[in-house]
């Protein structure tokens, strides 16, 4: 049965359950509906909730749960001996992986999917098993749902009164709702630090944590057969680590005098009109997608440094970390611009007013007064525009390299945090391999680092706001 | 009354304050200048990224078709005499007709000069042909006359992208192709038309036969995916956060997290739907349905933020009328306040999806950077998006791609345009100063 089919039936049925409450609510205030503690509306409300709440939260908590019960259950019904990549063993004997292939593979056969290796009879008697599991197990989901349905039909309309306090009822479970909702944020939280903190312990099982900080080698290709030359991979991130900062550094050269320099002009420099005009202009650079910069930096930038380099006899590699750097920095423009722009204009007037009174020029006034009062909140700015370049994926993913080479050559090919992850996950990942999981270690590192700068930057923008107001 | 300066200075300071003076004024030219020089970077900037998108770019928009003579051969379409659909569809050599045919107009002789001759067709040519004699059975047997792609070297050597002056063996199309190429023209064959199936078709190894459709419908349901869980959550934190929420450290961790999350880079979202969705509930990789619930994750924040800020923006004082006439406080924010801030947090929330439409790095890491041709049917089918599209086709080498790419980036553009500019628009028509 469809699981659309069921969630629309229940949807039916709920607004059945709010007319009928709301109809029952108004023949029970009878003619004087001032009797009613609440609007007949908030009866018929009140009805609806407790019909679809509770079968829907059973919707949810069963279909997350029902595909690891039937694979269960289909496990168990298999014979004895089965047949996995050519050998027959006892079904318990099987290692995980292999077990899991099997499973994945009566799975992918039920639902039509691409079934890797063969099809065995085996496969074919698991799926038939799991087909016939899901549809029961999605019968007895709408029967459950049915009755708690009409167990909630019951019970409130049976306490349908005058004197019930319909709508306090009703709106309890609203702000319930509300704040399961603002709950999300935390949960969202939590999930990423325990999914990448369970990954990357895996990995620290594998790979020393000391090793992984403090190594100069970085190459997580691992040999497929043992015997090959360079079976084990390396994971010293120090390389890896070195090429983001080195990007970020030139992208932070090329976003703050840039932004900072528009900014102080856009709040100090420009009339009501060019501000209105130029201000837009520079949020487009914010809104253009970071695979649009990327494919620019790659199919432009990246070959004009190269022929530039040529031209005066440097050798530039073809995905130079000038280049990532350089678009990087361009795109983080408006993001350092329109920060340092609100902290700039929250300096009071009178600052900027006293110092004119000495008889200082304007730019006078902006390099000693109000720079250095905005100070903190800038360095506010340049934290968060630093944490965005670290995270930031798609340029270097396109336009940087994938050689992890220790250097501070802006013309070299460097690699960093983002795209190591990238390219160690994307294909068929495979969860007990060390180069699969070295990206869930690299993401918690890049995930504490740019918690720790947000955290401090925006405490500092935070607090160099307020003292202002 | 004198000047109290003429009084102070003696004659030598004030010569030093008039030099000094002309210094500081340059000095302040100077700063003016590099303010100016910013902006004016920046702005140069944005237009040679977007004049360079839109010369590589517009040309994919528009396609090589060629007209050939080509004899239906009965023999090789339809071996056993009959031209019913079934057996045209399954057992007709059209690609054998259609080289019979050139071989004899272009009097072609030798393997290596039949391939270069047909390589100047589309592998989408022997399609169109099939769907003719589908189409027209009475056609088998005859010559007809027919329009067909051209391959995307030709395409690229019509649009001027392959140039004729390099020497032979640096160049995709060949001397002899030029030949055959130049009577062709010379034979009105050779015509560009708009590129329909850029728009309509899904992705393809062959440049000339790739298309957006596919990556634009994924889009579509992962952004439906992403704004049916985004938005009623999002909201619904932020009422209750701006006008529920007492003031305790619950509320203050969510709100610290809330900040912390906005700022959080977008693969860290794509490393936990993979953990999460993929791995521990085990939901289909590639699927618009993951990536929506990843994008929702990652644009919650954004759309509390936007929606707290404009709860905050209604006064106080339509709250206390609204309580002073005996409203319950549920029923203030959702009659009144609500209503008023709304404007605010659609814009809010179109923004976010903007966003959220142009992002890459977390749909990479759940899979959908495969290379899918069927267009999706469904949120669990799998498919690509338009900025995975982007990415795909920016990685292919051949000349065709750069085009298509650019070709891509236009179209996501033009939507990231259209839903910016409805914010704005949405902002202007209901914004308003209390």
């Amino acid at each position: 049965m469809n699981y659309g089919a069921i969630l629309a039936a229940l949807l039916v049925l709920t607004v059945l359950g709010f007319y009928l409450g709301r109809g029952r609510a108004r023949a029970a205030a009878g003619r004087g509906q001032s009797r009613l503690h609440s609007l007949p509306g908030y009866y018929g409300a009140h009805v609806a909730i407790w019909m679809a709440l509770p079968a829907f939260t059973l919707f949810v908590f069963w279909i997350s749960f029902q595909g690891a019960i039937v694979e269960g259950i289909v496990w168990n019904g298999l014979p004895d001996r089965v047949t996995v990549l050519g050998e027959t063993k006892p079904r318990d004997a099987l290692p995980a992986e292999q077990k899991q292939l099997l499973i994945n593979n009566i799975r992918n056969y039920a639902t039509g999917d691409v079934v890797s290796g063969d099809v065995t009879a085996l496969m074919k008697q698991g799926a038939a098993q799991y087909l016939r599991l899901e549809a029961l197990s999605s019968w007895i989901l709408a029967a459950a749902m049915a009755i708690l349905a009409a167990v909630g039909l019951l019970l409130t309309y049976r306490s349908i009164a005058p004197t019930m306090r319909a709508r306090v009822r009703v709106e309890r479970v609203a702000l319930l709702l509300l704040m399961v909702a603002s709950t999300i944020a935390i949960l969202t939280t939590v999930g990423i630090v325990l999914s990448l903190l369970f990954e990357a312990l895996a990995f620290f099982t594998k790979v020393s944590p000391v090793d992984f900080l403090f190594g100069l080698e970085w190459s997580p290709q691992t040999a497929i057969r043992e015997d090959q030359v360079g079976a084990s991979g390396a994971f010293g991130a120090i390389p890896v680590f070195a090429g983001t900062m080195l990007i970020t550094v030139i992208a932070m050269v090329v976003a703050v005098p840039v932004g900072l320099f528009a900014a102080i002009y856009l709040s100090e420099y420009a009339s009501r009109r060019v501000r209105a005009a130029v201000k837009p202009v520079l949020e487009v650079l914010a809104g253009i997608p970071t695979v649009v910069y990327g494919f620019f930096a790659a199919l432009t930038v990246a070959p004009m440094i190269r022929d530039a380099g040529a031209a005066v006899g440097l050798s530039v590699a073809s995905e130079s970390a000038l280049a990532a750097g350089l678009i990087m920095g361009i795109m983080i423009i408006p993001f350092v611009s329109s920060l340092s722009d609100d902290i700039i204009n929250a300096v009071p007037q009178a600052l900027r007013d006293g110092s004119y009174g000495l008889g200082a020029t304007r730019s006078e006034t902006i390099r000693q007064v109000v720079l250095p009062a905005a100070l903190p909140g800038i360095v506010g700015a340049v934290l968060l525009a630093v944490s965005r370049a670290i995270g930031e994926t798609m340029i270097v993913v396109m336009a940087a390299g994938l050689s992890a080479k220790l250097t501070v050559n802006p013309f070299d090919a460097v690699t960093t945090v983002t795209v190591q992850i990238v390219t160690n996950l994307t294909g068929d990942p495979e969860f007990d391999s060390p180069k699969t999981l070295s990206a869930f270690a690299l993401g918690l590192a890049l995930f504490l680092v740019t918690l720790c700068l947000n955290v401090i930057a925006l405490k500092v923008v935070q607090k160099y706001r307020e003292k202002y107001d | 009354m004198t000047d109290p300066a003429d009084s102070v200075l003696i004659e030598g300071q004030k010569e030093k304050v008039r030099q000094g003076l002309s210094r500081r004024l340059r000095a302040e030219r100077r700063f003016r200048a590099y303010g100016v020089v910013a902006i004016v970077l920046a702005i140069l900037m944005l237009l040679f990224l977007a004049g360079t998108i839109a010369a590589n770019g517009y040309s994919a928009f528009y396609q090589t078709w060629i007209k050939v003579d080509v004899f239906l051969d009965e023999e090789l379409i339809a071996p056993d005499g009959k031209t019913d659909p079934q057996t045209l569809r399954e057992e007709g050599d059209f690609r054998g007709a259609l080289i019979e045919s050139l071989v004899a107009s272009y009097r072609v002789r030798g393997r290596e000069k039949e391939n270069r001759l047909i390589a100047m067709f589309s592998t989408d040519a022997e399609r169109t042909l099939q769907r003719h004699a589908i189409a027209n059975p009475r056609l088998v047997g005859k010559n007809i006359s027919i329009w067909v792609k051209a391959s995307s070297d030709i395409d690229q050597l019509t649009k001027g992208a392959i140039r004729r002056d390099l020497p032979e063996s640096g160049r995709k199309v060949k001397d002899v192709q030029l030949v055959w190429y130049d009577r062709m023209a010379a034979e009105n064959r050779i015509e560009t038309r708009f590129n329909t199936g850029f728009f309509s078709t899904g992705d393809s190894r062959e440049p000339e036969q790739a298309g957006i459709w596919g990556a634009i419908v994924g889009s579509f349901l992962t952004m439906l995916v992403t704004l049916i869980l985004a938005f009623p959550v999002g909201l619904a934190a932020a009422v209750y956060l701006e006008e529920f929420a007492p003031k305790n450290r619950l509320t203050d961790l969510i709100e610290v997290n809330i900040n912390n999350l906005a700022a959080v880079p977008s693969i860290v979202f794509g490393l936990l739907g993979l953990a999460v969705f993929l791995n521990f509930f085990e939901l289909p990789r590639s699927a618009p349905l993951v990536g929506g619930m990843v994008l929702a994750l990652m644009t919650l924040p954004t759309i509390i933020i936007a929606a707290r800020a404009s709860l905050l923006a209604v006064p106080p004082s339509v709250r206390e009328a609204a309580l002073g006439l005996g409203a319950s406080r549920v029923q203030v924010v959702s009659h009144h306040v609500l209503p008023l801030a709304m404007p605010g947090i659609l814009t809010g929330t179109i923004i976010g999806m903007a966003r959220a439409l142009g992002e890459t790095a977390p749909l990479l890491m759940i899979g959908m950077v495969a290379f899918i041709v069927d267009i999706p049917g469904g949120p669990t089918d799998a498919s690509t998006v338009m900025p995975v599209q982007i990415y795909l086709w920016a990685d292919s080498p051949e000349r065709g791609f750069v085009e298509k790419t650019s070709g891509a980036v236009i179209v996501l553009l033009a939507f990231l345009v259209v839903m910016n500019a409805s914010a704005v628009y949405l902002r202007k028509k209901f914004e308003r100063r209390w």
